[in-house]
């Protein structure tokens, strides 16, 4: 079951090594996103698009905000 | 959204999946750094003053106004130990009796504005409603520093 966390927690994450994913489109990607974060669209989230990640590290999605 | 990704993850072998559900708009909000083709654009968070002098509610505003007005400053944001913005003493209220204490000086709930705002819209609003100068927060409240108009406009004009 995802966990939901905060800003704080994004960060400590990362410093492990995880993965940020944004799952907005890509022109709201291309404009703004977290350093490090690659663009995954929801509407593309399939096989084959996740096969640029790594299963075996943390996983962080975000979109703009909690809608 | 965030979260149906996240299940998605799931279902497609990802055993470690996180949700930020503040997203973006929260971390730009915290003045976070992001990338990306408006990053290179100036916003307030950059081009506000990190040097601006603070206050507390107990001080004496004569003390404050001797203390500003030596560093060059007409104005003074009032804060409490988490720097966390209570309220502004622009030239009005740092001319009021001295032995007010800045509590019953100042303007309380001052408009705060975020870090991640473009520094062009920030000149328009803050020409608009003849803003001297405003304060930019986090989205909790912290202070980032005080933005002047004539900053505001000087920047904006640079990036026309």
């Amino acid at each position: 079951m995802p966990k939901e966390i905060d800003r704080d927690q994004v960060q400590q994450l990362l410093d492990r090594g995880a993965q940020l994913v944004e799952v907005l489109p890509a022109d709201e990607y291309e404009e703004d996103h977290l350093v490090g974060a690659i663009n995954l669209p929801l509407r593309r989230l399939d096989k084959e698009a996740v096969d640029t990640l790594d299963r075996t590290r943390p996983v962080i999605v975000y979109c703009w905000d909690t809608a | 959204m965030s979260s149906r990704a996240a299940w998605r993850l799931e279902t497609l072998g990802f055993s470690e999946v996180y949700d930020y559900v503040a997203g973006k708009l929260d971390w730009m909000a915290a003045g976070r750094p992001t990338e990306g083709t408006n990053a290179a654009r100036p916003r307030a968070g950059e081009v506000s003053r990190k040097d601006v002098p603070t206050a507390r509610l107990e001080e004496r505003l004569g003390d404050v106004r001797e203390r500003v007005l030596a560093v060059g400053w007409r104005a003074v944001v009032v804060t409490n130990d988490e720097r966390v913005v209570l309220g502004l003493l622009r030239a009005k209220e740092l001319d009021k009796d001295p032995d007010l204490p800045i509590e019953q000086a100042m303007r309380p709930g001052p408009s705060t504005f975020r870090p991640y705002v473009a520094i062009k819209e920030m000149a328009e609003f803050m020409t608009g409603h003849q803003l001297d100068s405003s304060p930019v927060t986090t989205s909790d409240g912290r202070l980032v520093g005080l933005l002047l108009q004539e900053d505001a406009i000087r920047t904006a004009g640079e990036q026309a």
